[in-house]
């Protein structure tokens, strides 16, 4: 919403500085964009007469002036046609900007002859796209020779530009803007201008207007538009409208069109009330008020055709459509500059009714902006006289009778107020006096004694339902700044700790994977929708409707297509072989059970865990899965995860190698995550170079302590151990090759529980010596006597369950 | 005895001789060895007369510790020399550069940083942190918070939807955090005080405004929390936040749909060349909305707004990171450039703690 300072005080009564006035409008919820005054660039400019005009001695076009800028008369070289002897206009000395050519007048010589400033154009000084010749002022102008132009012209109004909350439609038009300011303390408002003090007009009229105006409407619609007012004035002489008028239009950034387009925008900005004006001459039998019908179109006046019409209100004469009430007019039925007669439209439209239409053909106009939002339902009357005031003012013409089809809404709102809730709600202590009285300020009438009010709301406050928002009015009013800071209570002496195991396991996984030497990344939940096919997703309903751009169309199955992207681009800046991780959510389906947090991580190149890249100690290997492997394990562990509980088996999701990844699993049922070498068509599908490894930890699929595990008490338990040294056996067996390592181990371990500590697989060989198909792998295990040092034949027994135990699992032999 | 004492002489000086522990140890089987000399005197005491026995095994003893003695002293030296010999050998380039740790190079991402540093301040005031799924239902993103379908604030959300389902109805990506508001009220009964960190959506793109961001959302509901309590919760979170001992604030009078009274809070701040300053009143940057929970929305939980009432406020988490950080650009945040990770990140070991600082 803009307005000038001048405007503003049409209605505010004030001696406030420019600065306060600025500084309440924030405060009170209206908040200051932008200011700007045109004074401030084109201060220097000054009026002045030219007294003398020659023919410069060596150009055809230009001329020597002698001009008199009210204190002195400098030389000018002038190459505008119309400079003349006598011509009263605008000077720039030398040292001005000139903002319509960008340029900083100097001194200079033009051809020979020196010129001291610059007689402008109106498209010099950026009034206007006129740039014919120099500026020429009237007669009552060369009285004021030396006065600054803007000072002449009444330029040095600041327009202010504000940001209106949805919520706020009255203050779409200057008046209620200086109501809010009055309330808050920044001077009296105004009488209000209603049009009717002007004695051009009455109810009746000087004739009967030979337009009828008709609401057609089913019952059930009559909502839609429930009052079309208005009036038909004869004889009007259109063309543009007087300077002032075009100077404020010009100001908020309207184009002035006509006086009687500029009247309705006018009104429309001053007091947040939309009108339309039809060419009389135009309208075939009865204007209406209806809703469209399938197949019906017209041409609106910003140039463009509109169908499918059906469901929206429009306004129609007997042939054709004529607009879309309350949003936007017809290009054929409105006022021309040869307009003669006219009726003024003054009509109240159902907001959400306006909000769907407006939003179907997408059409932005100021009147829907304030009829979407609400505008003051009593105000049809008003309307129309304010418009016929003006028109009679500056278009002349007689007006008929005030045409009144069908009834304004009237809300009626009354509000039971407690005055202390305002207390309540804010801990600012007001008496009820203050309470009534800024509610009474701005516009609502409060009837009661005590505290216990029955409060009025006023029409054009549509945004006032209840006690809270009468507590949201007196607070912003009397200001926010009153409210004193009070601690909240302190619901414990120490603060107790407030975070879940998940939220633990989401803080601790992240630094767990950083600890791994990654750089958390943290990329778009949404990717492609090839992405995320190739990654187990591409799900229609995960499918966004209105993306931003086709490669954020899919929200992710997997962190990995993000993490990828940003290897990429990385490796393309010259960064060589990123780690990289991510926690963050994944997405299976729409539901709130199928948002997962994944912990990820990828490696690539040489990054290993003990280095990467070349190094005088040994160059780093390509990474392989058990890197990967690692990583979610480490991970896991940090997790507090006993990771020998888990399974691994080898049916990892398409984006990895077949051979070269595994999946974790607790149970059958619950994955845990997956690792491995990712395929080498999703590398090259990402445009990389292998190898690329990844751990892919599902962190929702942890086990969380159980409540019955959940101890009270937070110790460990005594710790057993025992001085006796252990005993190391090593055993190598010959096994096929297809028999997984985790087989043996979880054989030989189990072969006595008690006794056997840990084993660690310290060879893994193949070779022809050992036969097609076959693999060795060599163990040690650690054996730990409990009460008293082996014997040899006890540790004889248990390598023999070893063994057998080893055999059987596997099929395996021992390697002699 | 004097031979005894030639013979002492005669190994001190063997001992001293010998330059390598070999030689060294034939003195000392010489001497001492069950063959040696010295051993053999000491054999041959059992033949002397009993009273001669005594002096003449005192005088061999005494030769026995001296020479035993001097071979060990010699031992030691020859020792230490042959060490010292060996390490003149061993020589490192110590100025050789190692690995770096992984721990050292990986990084912690600004956001998850601020995110724990919120948690933080906050845990500490008695706020739980309460989460909710990003794929919302229309109903908890707008309809329960006082939004409803054709109020022109829904269209200022720029937001994102997914297609319509069979029945009609169609999920949404959370533009807020404000869904959680909903979530937590309908589970929990007060009071509650919660904060709400996480990933919103708005279909919008430019320098300040990215599709995806981070809110952090606060709720306080019980019986007297006002917006006193209110202006002071964030008073004293901006002043551990940004780990000053004084802010500037500004409240300014505004509308959301889901609050009344509304409000907007600007901090105040000042620029010393590129660094912004937090404090004072010379400019104002937007950094939340608040207000006191609106009626509607209390109602729309089944609790009663005579009983019950209390505040709400939604802040932004990158742009409280890029205003202690000095990250001029958001776009950046989700760009994943390694240079921009290793410089704005933060180390492994850098958790913030109240004790040890945000």
């Amino acid at each position: 919403m803009k307005f000038t300072l001048n405007w503003l005080k049409d209605h505010l009564q004030t001696d406030a500085s420019l600065e306060d006035i600025l500084a309440k409008l924030t405060l009170i919820g209206l908040e200051v964009e932008e200011v700007t005054n045109p004074a401030e660039s084109l201060g220097t400019f000054v009026i002045a007469k030219i007294e003398r005009a020659e023919k410069h001695p060596d150009a055809d076009k230009l001329q020597v002036c002698t001009v008199n800028n009210g204190s002195e008369k400098l030389q000018v070289v002038c190459g505008a046609p119309n400079a003349k002897a006598g011509l009263i206009g605008v000077f720039a000395p030398v040292g001005t900007y000139v903002p319509g050519i960008d340029f900083t007048l100097t001194k200079a010589k033009i051809r020979g002859v020196e010129s001291f400033g610059m007689m402008c154009s109106e498209s010099e000084l950026q009034l206007s796209e006129d740039h014919e010749g120099i500026i020429e002022l009237d007669e009552i102008a060369a009285k004021q020779i030396g006065t600054k132009y803007v000072d002449y012209k009444g330029l040095d109004d600041p327009t202010i530009e504000i940001a209106i909350t949805p919520n706020r439609p009255d203050c779409l038009g200057v008046r209620g803007i200086a109501r809010d300011l009055a309330a808050a303390g920044l001077g009296t408002l105004k009488d209000e201008d209603t049009g009717l003090s002007n004695k051009g007009f009455s109810d009746n009229g000087d004739f009967k207007s030979s337009i009828a105006i008709k609401l057609d409407f089913k019952k059930q619609d009559t909502h839609i538009c429930p009052a079309f007012w208005g009036r038909m004035i004869k004889g009007v002489k259109n063309g543009p409208s007087p300077a002032w008028l075009q100077q404020r239009l010009k100001a908020i950034g309207l184009r002035p069109i006509n006086a009687l387009v500029d009247i309705t925008n006018y009104i429309s900005y001053d007091r947040a009330r939309p009108l339309h004006v039809y060419d009389a001459d135009k309208l075939t039998g009865t204007v209406s008020a209806r809703l469209g019908k399938q197949g019906e179109e017209f041409l609106a006046l910003d140039g463009k055709e509109y169908k499918e019409l059906d469901g929206a209100c429009v306004i129609a004469d007997d042939k054709n459509i004529l607009g879309l009430g309350g949003i936007i007019g017809g290009e054929n039925e409105g006022s021309k500059a040869d307009t003669t007669n006219v009726l003024i439209e003054s009509a109240y439209f159902d907001p959400i009714q306006i909000a769907m239409t407006g939003r179907k053909l997408g059409i932005i106009s100021d009147a829907r902006y304030r009829f979407e939002r609400g505008i003051d339902p009593q105000s049809v009357e008003l309307g129309v006289n304010l418009a016929t005031k003006m028109i009679l003012e500056l278009c002349g013409g007689e007006a008929s009778e005030l045409i009144k089809t069908g009834t304004p809404p009237n809300p009626d709102m009354t509000i039971k107020f407690d005055l202390q809730l305002v207390t309540r709600l804010t801990g600012v202590t007001l008496s009820n006096k203050e309470v009534t009285q800024t509610l009474t300020a701005l516009g609502f009438s409060v009837k009661g004694k005590d505290q216990n009010v029955t409060v009025s709301v006023p029409t054009w406050r549509p945004d006032i339902g209840g006690p809270a928002d009468l507590v949201e009015e007196v607070i912003r009013i009397i200001g926010l700044d009153k409210v004193t800071p009070t601690p909240l209570s302190r619901p414990h002496g120490i603060a107790r700790p407030v975070l879940t195991d998940k939220q633990k396991h989401v803080r601790r996984a992240k630094r767990a994977l950083a600890a791994r030497g990654a750089l958390e990344a943290i990329t778009w939940s949404f990717i492609t929708q090839q992405e995320a096919k190739q990654f187990g997703g591409g799900a229609q309903e995960l499918e966004l409707a209105n993306p931003i751009s086709a490669d954020m169309s899919d929200m992710r199955p997997s962190l990995l297509p993000g993490l990828l992207n940003a290897a990429t681009r990385n490796i393309a800046r010259g960064q060589t072989d990123p780690a990289l991780m991510e926690v963050g959510q994944v997405y299976l389906n729409d539901e709130e059970g199928g948002q997962y947090n994944h912990a990820t991580m990828i490696r690539c190149g040489t990054h290993n865990h003990h280095g990467q890249g070349r190094h005088w100690s040994g160059t780093a290997k390509p990474v392989t899965l058990f890197e990967a492997k690692a990583d979610a394990f480490a991970l896991l562990e940090q997790l507090g995860m006993n990771v020998e509980n888990l399974q691994i088996t080898t049916d990892a999701p398409d984006w990895y190698h077949p051979g070269r990844s595994g999946v974790l699993r607790l149970g059958p049922k619950n994955i845990i995550g997956t690792f491995g070498e990712l395929h080498p068509a999703i590398i090259t599908a990402f445009d990389m170079k292998g190898p690329i490894v990844a751990c892919e930890i599902n962190l929702d699929a942890l086990p969380s302590p159980k409540a019955s595990k959940k101890k009270k008490s937070r110790s460990k338990g005594a710790m057993q151990i025992t001085d006796l040294q252990p005993v190391t056996r090593d055993f190598a067996f010959v096994v096929d090759s297809d028999v997984p390592a985790s087989t043996l181990i979880k054989a030989a371990s189990g072969a006595d529980k008690k006794l056997i500590t840990n084993i660690s697989l310290f060879d893994v060989f193949e070779g022809p010596s050992l036969g097609e198909g076959k693999k060795s792998l060599a163990i040690e295990a650690t054996l730990q006597p409990k009460t008293q040092t082996f014997t040899d034949e006890e540790i004889e027994a248990i390598a023999d369950k070893i063994i057998a135990a080893v055999q059987k699992a596997t099929d395996g032999e021992i390697r002699s | 005895m004097s031979e005894l004492l030639t013979l002492e002489q005669e190994f001190l000086s063997a001992i001293e001789a010998a330059n390598d522990l070999p030689t060294l140890d034939e003195v000392r089987v010489s001497a001492l060895g069950k063959k040696g000399k010295i051993s053999a005197l000491m054999q041959g005491l059992g033949k002397l007369a009993p009273e001669d026995r005594k002096t003449h095994g005192q005088a061999i003893n005494a030769v026995k510790q001296s020479v035993a003695g001097a071979i060990e002293e010699r031992k030691t030296r020859l020792e230490r020399d042959a060490l010292n010999i060996r390490l003149q050998t061993e020589r490192e380039d110590v100025t050789l550069p190692v690995r770096g740790a992984p721990v050292n190079q990986g990084r912690i991402h600004p956001i998850s940083q601020v995110w724990e540093e919120i948690t933080e301040i906050f845990a500490d005031l008695g706020f739980a942190m309460a989460e909710g799924p990003h794929i919302e239902t229309d109903e908890n993103n707008f309809t329960k918070l006082n939004i409803p379908a054709e109020h022109p604030a829904r269209q200022e959300h720029d937001t994102f939807y997914f297609n319509e389902k069979e029945d009609g109805s169609r999920r949404v990506l959370r533009t807020h955090t404000s869904p959680v508001q909903i979530r937590t009220m309908e589970q929990e009964k007060p009071p509650i005080r919660i904060i709400a960190p996480g990933r919103v959506y708005r279909c919008d793109s430019d320098q300040t405004h990215t599709p995806m961001f981070h809110q952090v959302e606060g709720l306080v509901i019980d019986k007297e929390t006002h917006m006193g309590h209110l202006k002071w919760v964030l008073e004293e979170f901006c002043k551990a936040f940004f780990e000053v001992d004084d802010v500037t604030m500004r409240f300014r009078a505004s509308h959301f749909p889901f609050t009344e009274p509304s409000a907007e809070v600007d901090i105040g701040y000042s620029k010393k060349g590129d660094e912004l300053l937090i404090g004072g009143d010379e400019n104002w940057l937007e950094i939340l909305g608040c207000g006191m929970v609106h009626p509607n929305v209390l109602t729309n939980v089944g609790l009663d707004p005579e009983v019950y009432q209390g505040f709400a406020f939604g802040m932004g988490i990158d742009r409280l990171a890029m205003l202690k950080y000095g990250m001029p650009d958001l776009r950046a945040f989700f760009a994943g450039d390694m240079r921009w990770l290793k410089h704005y990140g933060f180390s492994v070991l850098n958790t913030p703690t109240i004790a040890g600082g945000l």
